[in-house]
């Protein structure tokens, strides 16, 4: 035996009898690399996020949110949910950091480091809404396969970083371009390292929308590790898989991108309507394009309880993936009659909007303040779970909180 | 004091830190050793260390009203074949989240052996599907559930 290979040995079975388990592929394991149950294992305290977030797996890390937690208009990171599909990189160093720019479809293949893309380009600054394309999953029935994501899986930060499109024109964009496709470092939950754990993208016409950057810092500060430092691509609106984190490569393709998880079912779904539950090949789903409205209400905390004559204030933020929300609603009961809330312009284009109401109870008893959103087409938040989908995507249904009059 | 015997000093004092640095890595080694070729200590006999060892294998499976600490799985027949076949790689709230019936789970057995790397369960496969159906099976939700654990509270304007 090697020497080598048996300190490897050696050391997998000292991890495997630390954690416990055996690590399969673990002869895999890159050299110098540390298992992350070896790590700190709080992942309030690894992410800085606040002890009220939920836990939904923690191996891939996915967190979300509880609604009264996106109280702020600009979501902080401590309230920012967590959707990984492969482990979170370690040891980046910022400074080695480049990002090519290549594919079919480029003039010039192009590799740029971190600071000759801030140099280079104008910076701009958005607040983008992104929203898990699963977010409200739990809801279906028959189930969905996943995460089951509640209401929080949804954020609006602000991004500053340089446009796509500048970058893009400066490699240079053939003509038969149609789709561009993300690559990153995050290695596969497998510890395969041929395999990608995501790699999505959007077509052109998105990426060259204004407010598609590539980001590197968020609220003002340089993007959390759990969130995509050193370089992040945001791209407001869509389903946050396609804002890939820690990117160093994007592809300019002739082609529908056809990386891990663009294909099969995932983030897709039927292109016409079926049943709850119904089988639906592959070549039946469609990709995920804009979000579809929707809205969260972020203060009460749900199970409010209030005396009566008194009135209470609610408020919250609606968003609708490519469009503005135009109008917003709430209802005391279950939907036979709404109110309108007053609801703010966007700050930009693809951010979300704050809404806020005042509402007076008739008796006392058991509420729920229903909130429904309608979006620039006339399309509003349906109040039942929405057309089924084999993977449970898109529910926006109305959200809701319990409040209680004594 | 001259920087002479001060330098000689901290040579001393570094030479120390190394000793101990190498003493305590031997030791490391050792156990190291004895983990992988002899997790028991058998050449010892009964000595000191064992309970060490054991005691961390009784918490590595422990199960308190009929919980698998680890993993949080229920307790029930097939729970350490699916601690063995289903928690490494992803972690075991993925799979006790997702309440499918039989048909589907197998379907998703074969997905992550197509795409995900995960090896032929055999026969093993039957005792995880049965595991799942049974102490995880699909809950019925309708178009809309009632709103459930309403922690309430006097709300402060």
């Amino acid at each position: 035996m090697k020497r080598r290979t048996f300190v490897k040995n050696a050391v997998l079975g000292s991890f495997a009898a630390i954690i416990g388990t055996e690590l399969v592929f673990g002869s895999k394991m890159p050299y110098g690399y540390t298992p992350l149950a070896l790590q700190e294992t709080d992942p309030f305290k690894l992410f800085n996020k606040n002890k009220e977030m939920v836990v939904l797996n923690d191996k891939p890390w996915n967190i979300e949110a509880q609604a009264h937690l996106l109280d702020d208009k600009i979501t902080p990171n401590s309230s920012m949910f967590i959707r990984n599909n492969g482990l979170v990189p370690e040891n980046i160093n910022p400074k080695k950091w480049t990002l090519t720019i290549d594919g079919e479809s480029v003039k010039n293949k192009k590799t740029y480091t971190l600071a000759e893309l801030k140099s280079k380009f104008q910076q701009h600054t958005y607040q983008l809404t992104i929203e898990c394309g699963g977010n409200g999953r739990n809801e279906f029935d028959p189930p969905a396969k996943g995460n089951q994501w509640t209401v929080g899986a949804v954020h609006c930060a602000s991004w500053t970083g340089v446009r796509l499109r500048d970058v893009l024109e400066d490699a240079g964009i053939k003509k038969d371009a149609v789709y561009i496709g993300f690559h990153a470092i995050d290695q596969h939950l497998s510890g395969d390292p041929k395999k990608e754990p995501i790699s999505r993208g959007c077509p052109m016409f998105k990426a060259l929308q204004d407010e598609t950057i590539l980001a590197f810092k968020m609220n003002g500060e340089e993007i959390p590790l759990a969130h995509g430092y050193p370089l992040r691509l945001v791209v407001g609106g869509w389903p946050a898989s396609v804002s890939g984190k820690w990117i160093n490569r994007i592809s300019v393709r002739n082609i529908v991108h056809d990386g891990e998880k663009m294909t099969g079912s995932s983030y897709k779904v039927p292109c016409k309507p079926v049943a709850p539950g119904e089988k639906v090949k592959d070549e039946d789903m469609c990709i995920i394009e804009s979000m579809p409205v929707k809205s969260i209400v972020t203060y009460p905390k749900t199970g409010a309880t209030l005396k009566k004559d008194s009135s209470l204030k609610i408020r919250g933020h609606a968003w609708a993936g490519e469009l503005e929300v135009t109008k917003m609603e709430y209802s005391i009961d279950f939907g036979a009659t709404w109110k309108s809330c007053t609801i703010e312009k966007p700050v930009n284009r693809l951010s979300w909007q704050h809404f806020s109401a005042s509402i007076n109870f008739p008796k006392a008893g058991y509420y729920e303040v229903w909130a429904k959103a309608t979006d620039a087409k006339g399309v509003s938040q349906p109040m039942l779970t929405p057309g089924w989908n084999p993977k449970g995507y898109l529910n926006n249904a109305c959200h809701r909180i319990a409040v209680k009059i004594v | 004091m001259s920087t002479n015997s001060e330098f000689q000093k901290k040579i001393k004092k570094a030479e120390r830190t190394a000793y101990i640095a190498t003493a305590f890595s031997f030791l490391a080694s050792i156990l190291l050793l004895f983990t992988v070729y002899d997790p028991t200590f058998s050449v010892f006999g009964k000595k000191e260390v064992t309970p060490i060892y054991t005691e961390v294998v009784e918490d590595e499976d422990k199960i308190e009203n009929g919980i698998h600490l680890r993993t949080g799985l229920i307790d029930a027949e097939g729970l350490m074949t699916v601690v063995n076949n289903c928690t490494n790689c992803h972690s075991a709230k993925l799979v006790t989240q997702n309440r499918m019936n039989a048909e589907r789970w197998n379907a998703t057995i074969k997905w992550m052996q197509e795409t995900q790397n995960l090896w032929d369960l055999g026969a093993n496969q039957e005792i995880i599907v049965n595991y799942l159906t049974t102490n995880y099976p699909p809950l019925k939700k309708g178009r809309r559930m009632n709103l459930t654990n309403i922690d309430w509270y006097d709300l402060k304007e």
